[in-house]
């Protein structure tokens, strides 16, 4: 049985019936028969189709625009530019795990005084089919004053290095530089005192790691419908991660209220973080909105590439000390990361995250967050932390065998565990490294002998997880089924655990509950889908409204028997009279009580609103064993473990594939996913034949631990575990290959390419 | 330029249609014929969301042209299930949780069953190298081999049982 | 554009012949229609040629094959008299793309897109297969070698059209082989492909060798400087390491998205020695 559930000792001592269980999903039978959904696929009669034009510049001043031919080509019937879109003050916005602020993001969603990537929207056009709106783009005339461009992060720290705003200056810096460059911000994280740690280390390691941007990579590119009528009431269907966070930006960029955007969020075809932000969405609104006709935009895949949100690439220096016996004494990290071309890089989470798994006196973390003209980053699975935690558990390894530590032993003798207080601050609750660690080295995974050419490595990975503002409603419906409303899109079953979770509560059969994803005007606020949260944060706000629910029903019942209602109970699925009234009356099912509500008090309803506090962080260990074709620089991955505390499984199924997807999206950004920029500072592999995601041939199966040390601060434990299985794959490759090769490699992808200089570097004695 | 006349047959059912020289079959399937099911991850063969049976052939709609389907058979995503009764891949692929999102579920699903009707006993390796054409980004294609697997020993009469 | 699908070679080839304007040929379409959609061309017509049967078909043919340039490669795979015959040729053209992409890729297509990286096109020149072209002044024949001049160019003039490949008939104990490098395990284009076709005597001998590199010049490269390393030999271990020096050798790649001029010329040198121990291997067997 590859695939094992340990529970562990805090489990809930209430008896499951459905959680912890694998019933299908709810929503499964439209997605195995093509009737979902997706972005892309809604139309309406009436329907425009809007296209963007784009930069073919990385980096240029924009002197003119001229748009009157295509307005007047046939069938155009609309045109927007960066006219149609009012400038914003700088105002920096909490958005989950990021920070947005809408000065830049207006100019993202459609270049201002530049242009500052290949790819950058310049104009959007709204034509009556696909191929005017194409042959529209190729008349608007945008005059361009090229600027020199700066890719790399390091060059752009330069202080002759092309300015991507000429007003940008560093903030986190005492004093405040006089003079701008492209570095945002500089953030820092310390304990303790590094010097004298260093000075107690009877070795250390220090390494330079560079990691390349990657993308989510999700298969559904973003698409949109926007219908604004004459009165300015607006309609948007989009694949998003959070429709709520796109009902805000697109009213805040747009100038219009809340309450005029009514957004539904479609199937979504993948996420993983990029999802989060709006890039069309607002371009088909303002299209609609000049054209009063319905508009269709959907990118495609070179769009997707060339202007949707990477992650950070990054230059980094790790340095780590420890005592013989294996007590880390000192740790220190500097922490370059790219933005793209407007700040906000993950680097702050990374720099929290990179010592998280460890209990250290002293650490220093010092994070930069530089710009460069390539597309503005966005949220992937744990922003931050894979990039930063790679380079850290790389230098871990490498420390355990210059000790002569089993690598396991080393992370168990400095494993972070409840009470430890973070570098970045906090003190942890009950959590489960040490468990992870413990369970890794257990697994036969760890002691299997190897093949030729073949090495084992192992790293360990942190993710803070969140909760955040959601809302949920249940529906008790007259005939004792029940509706349950929330407003976090499902990205990966979710609507199943959700409706788990609500029939524990009430005490009814799975199946007679109906889950939607409520539209922003049908339901409260909620917070976007990200940060592992849904799970948690949607699960407490369903439970809530589930125990709302049940509230109401006892008192239904205790009307019906004409007792106090706080004579009643709930106990699978029925009101029982209780106390001095115990058997008095026979139970009422769920249904018999709805079946008579209106008579009692009207429907019934169960409704919560909550801003989810104390998600658990989530710690996992990977094993990885890969093969090195010595002659070629091919690495195989021949066997992988991922080891992970998820606090409570509430559908094992789903979290298995949460770290599955997880382990195979890092095995591709270890070895071969990465942008690749020419010379002229335009992307060369915008698509997936270059952009190298794993396929199904590249990969073996992935046995998954699911560890349970349940966070106590949900009523059934869950921790959210989305996140995390993307954080160790390229240190445990990294450290697979130093085991097969004796060769520290530094830098990501680790592409057949590098791996062969590396070993004809090694054979040479370099 | 007029549009090309197309006769075609989609799932079983005559078909007639419109369209420019340039579009491709699944342009036609999904804005033309409402025919959602195939989706577009990149419009260039390298993902396979748009898998569709041509002539008994698995192919990408997204590298056909609409124009050269006169006379020819397409199956899509949408025929599969044989009324209620959904095809035994479907329900392994719901009994393995062998989806997440579910974008490129379609896709897999019409190129599993065109495996399965060519070799009823795959090995691991030959689903994994006959799917590398299919790009799935959330599940790390595990679940997905072990649901055709099993999808392939229930078709073959073996009894079987998800874990 | 104009979409036009005659049933006739001569139809066809008139159609060609006195069209106005950019024309293309579309037969799997898997790289016709990546081009159209990303807008790298904009043909005034495109010639449909899957309804030509002359061009859909597998014939044997004085001892050997002839393949029609619109056979899938998914139809190649399914034919076990040329599979066995000629294992290079079909596993080269089996490689090209995913299955979805086998359903649809031709080797004409293949051929005529004019990539140095083709998959089929060094396993069929190590094969000496021959191209039989139509055009508006009759049939010729040519050497598969001699279609590409470069990236994207051709010699075929305003009219023609390939329309089969002759595979000739095998001595005994003769083989073939293809092998490519790609980073992943499947979808990627060639980073190096070599193409190996060998023949033995009664002894073991290797009596004639073709070797045929990919990916490593502005066309694939025919060396004979490395088929002469195996010529004459039992292909042991140092006729293997010469013929590795002489694929290095020939090779003058440039770097790119792909890899870099000297991982190809390194590589090439190891995909070499492997497709002839493949080649030499299945030629013992026949």
């Amino acid at each position: 049985m590859p695939n094992d559930v340990k529970t562990g000792s805090l489990a809930p001592d209430k008896k499951l019936k459905w959680v912890g269980t694998r019933p299908l999903r709810p929503d499964g039978v439209d997605k195995v028969t093509g009737r979902a959904k997706f972005g892309a696929d809604f139309s309406l009669p009436g329907m425009l189709i809007g296209k963007v034009l784009r930069s073919p510049h990385p980096h240029a001043r924009i002197k003119s625009i001229d748009t009157s031919k295509a307005e007047v080509l046939p069938g155009v019937k609309a045109v927007v530019t960066r006219d149609d879109f009012h400038d914003m003050e700088s105002e920096f916005v909490p958005a989950g795990e990021m920070l947005v602020n809408y000065r830049d993001m207006v100019r993202n969603v459609m270049a201002r005084e530049k242009v500052l990537y290949d790819g950058h929207a310049v104009a959007a056009v709204a034509a009556t089919s696909n191929a005017v709106a194409k042959r529209a783009l190729k008349l608007i005339e945008v005059d361009y004053e090229p600027l020199p461009h700066v890719i790399d992060v390091l060059e752009a720290m330069e202080p002759d290095a092309p300015l991507l705003h000429e007003d940008m200056i560093t903030a986190g810096v005492e004093p405040a530089p006089d003079k701008p460059s492209n570095v945002a911000k500089v953030v820092e994280f310390a304990i303790g005192d590094v010097e004298a740690g260093f000075a107690q280390a009877e070795v250390i390691v220090e390494r330079t790691f560079q990691t390349k941007p990657v993308h989510q990579a999700y298969i559904e590119p973003h698409a949109c419908v926007a219908s604004v009528s004459e009165d300015g009431q607006a309609e948007l269907w989009c694949t998003t991660q959070g429709h709520y966070v796109v009902r805000g930006h697109c009213a805040r960029l747009l100038g219009m209220d809340v309450s005029k955007i009514r957004v539904t969020a479609s199937e979504i075809g993948g996420g993983f973080g990029g999802k989060t932000v709006v890039y069309l969405e607002p371009l088909a609104l303002a299209l609609s909105a000049k054209a009063c006709r319905p508009v269709k935009m959907v990118m495609s895949r070179d769009e997707v590439f060339r202007a949707s949100g990477p992650t950070s690439g990054a230059h980094m220096r790790i340095k780590v000390g420890a005592t013989k016996d294996g007590r880390i004494t000192a740790a220190e990290a500097d922490l370059k990361y790219q933005a793209g071309a407007f700040q906000g890089s993950p680097v702050q989470p990374g720099a929290m995250c990179a010592f998280a798994p460890y209990d250290l006196e002293n650490v220093k973390v010092v994070g930069y967050d530089v710009v460069t003209n390539r597309p503005k980053v966005a949220a992937y699975r744990a922003p931050g932390a894979p990039i930063s935690e790679y380079a850290v558990e790389c230098v871990i390894d490498e420390l355990a065998r210059k000790l002569g530590l089993d690598p396991i032993d080393f992370r168990l003798a400095n494993a972070a565990k409840e009470g430890t207080r973070a570098a970045y601050g906090p003190k942890f609750g009950p959590i489960g490294l040490v468990e992870t660690l413990q369970e890794a080295k257990a697994h036969p995974h760890y002691t299997a002998p190897l093949g030729p050419d073949q090495g084992r490595g192992v790293a360990s990975g942190f993710w803070f997880n969140i909760g955040g503002e959601t809302c949920a409603a249940l529906n008790i419906n007259e005939d004792g089924t029940a509706a349950l409303m929330i407003g976090t899109p499902d990205i990966g079953g979710s609507r199943a655990s959700l409706c788990m979770m609500a029939a524990e509560e009430l005490g009814i059969d799975l199946d007679r509950i109906r889950p939607i994803i409520a539209d922003t005007s049908s339901l409260g606020y909620t917070f976007l889908t990200g940060g592992s949260r849904v799970t948690f944060a949607s699960g407490m706000a369903t439970i809530d409204a589930a125990q709302d629910a049940v509230r109401q029903l006892c008192e239904r019942a205790a009307k019906i028997w004409e007792i106090p209602s706080d004579a009643v109970e709930w106990e699978d699925g029925y009101a029982k009279p209780a106390g001095a009234n115990a058997g008095d009356f026979e139970p009422m099912s769920l249904a018999e009580v709805a079946k008579v509500a209106g008579k009692t008090g009207g429907p019934i309803v169960g409704h919560a609103q909550i801003n989810a506090q104390g998600a658990g962080p989530s710690f996992g260990t990977h094993i990885v064993d890969v093969e090195v074709d010595r002659e070629t620089g091919r690495v195989t991955v021949v066997r992988y473990t991922v080891v992970q505390d998820a606090g409570k499984a509430v559908h094992p199924a789903y979290v298995e594939g949460q770290y599955q997807g997880g382990a195979v999206q890092g095995i591709g950004w270890a070895l071969n996913e990465e942008y690749i920029y020419g010379e002229d500072g335009r992307l060369e592999n915008p698509g997936f034949l270059d952009y190298r995601i794993p396929v199904a041939s590249d990969v073996p199966m992935i046995d998954t631990v699911i560890v349970e040390v349940p966070n106590p601060r949900h009523p059934y434990g869950v921790r959210g575990v989305g996140e995390t299985p993307i954080v160790p794959p390229m240190a445990a490759i990294t450290n697979a290959l130093a085991d097969a090769l004796g060769i520290r490699f530094t830098e990501l992808p680790m592409s057949p390419p590098k791996v062969l200089e590396a070993i004809g570097e090694a054979a040479a004695g370099g | 330029m007029a549009k090309v006349h197309v006769a075609t047959t989609i799932n079983g059912d005559a078909v007639e249609f419109l369209c420019e020289a340039d579009e491709t079959l699944l342009d036609v399937l999904r804005d033309e014929l409402h025919l959602t099911g195939s989706k577009e991850g990149c419009g260039s063969g390298d993902c396979g969301a748009c898998s569709v049976m041509l002539d008994g052939r698995l192919v990408c709609a997204c590298l056909v042209l609409g124009a050269e389907l006169g006379g020819r058979a397409v199956e899509t995503i949408e025929n599969m299930a044989d009324g209620e009764v959904l095809h035994p891949l479907q329900r392994k692929f719901l009994e393995h949780a062998a989806l997440q999102c579910g974008v490129c579920t379609p896709g897999i699903l019409v190129a599993a069953k065109a495996l399965l009707d060519k070799n009823p006993e795959p090995s691991e390796t030959e689903v994994r190298y006959w799917l590398a054409g299919n790009l799935c980004r959330c599940t790390g294609y595990d679940k997905i081999v072990r649901a055709v697997l099993d999808a392939a020993g229930e078709m073959r009469g073996e009894l079987t049982h998800a874990e | 554009m104009r979409y036009e699908a005659p049933e006739t070679l001569d139809a066809a080839v008139a159609l060609l012949a006195g069209a106005d304007g950019e024309t293309r040929l579309l037969a799997g379409g898997t790289d016709l229609l990546v081009q159209l959609r990303a807008e790298m061309i904009e043909p005034a017509l495109v010639v449909d040629v899957k309804r030509i049967p002359e061009l859909c078909a597998i014939a044997a043919e004085d001892g050997g094959f002839r393949i029609g340039a619109a056979v899938t490669g998914a139809e190649l795979g399914e034919h076990a008299a040329l599979k066995a015959a000629w294992p290079g040729v079909v596993e080269a053209a089996e490689l090209i793309g995913s299955t979805q992409i086998q359903g649809r890729a031709t080797l004409g297509g293949n051929l005529c897109n004019a990539s140095p990286a083709a998959d089929s096109v060094p396993a069929l020149i190590a094969a000496g297969a021959t191209a039989s072209i139509a055009g508006p002044h009759g049939r010729r024949q040519a050497p598969v070698e001699e279609i590409v001049t470069g990236p994207g160019e051709t010699s075929l003039a305003k009219g023609e059209i390939v329309v089969s490949f002759l595979l000739p008939a095998r001595p005994p104990h003769s083989s073939d082989a293809y092998l490519r490098f790609i980073p992943r395990t499947e979808m990627d284009i060639a980073v190096v492909g070599v193409g190996i076709s060998l023949t033995l005597d009664e002894s073991g001998t290797c009596g004639a060798a073709r070797v045929v590199l990919g990916a490593v010049a502005e066309r694939v490269l025919l060396v004979p400087e490395a088929a002469e390393a195996l010529i004459g030999t039992a292909v042991d271990e140092a006729a293997l390491a010469r013929l590795g020096e002489a694929a290095s050798a020939a090779c003058r790649p440039i770097d790119d998205k792909r890899g870099t001029k000297e991982y190809r010329i390194k590589v090439a040198a190891v995909l070499a020695r492997r497709a002839a121990q493949i080649a030499l291997e299945r030629a013992r067997r026949n």
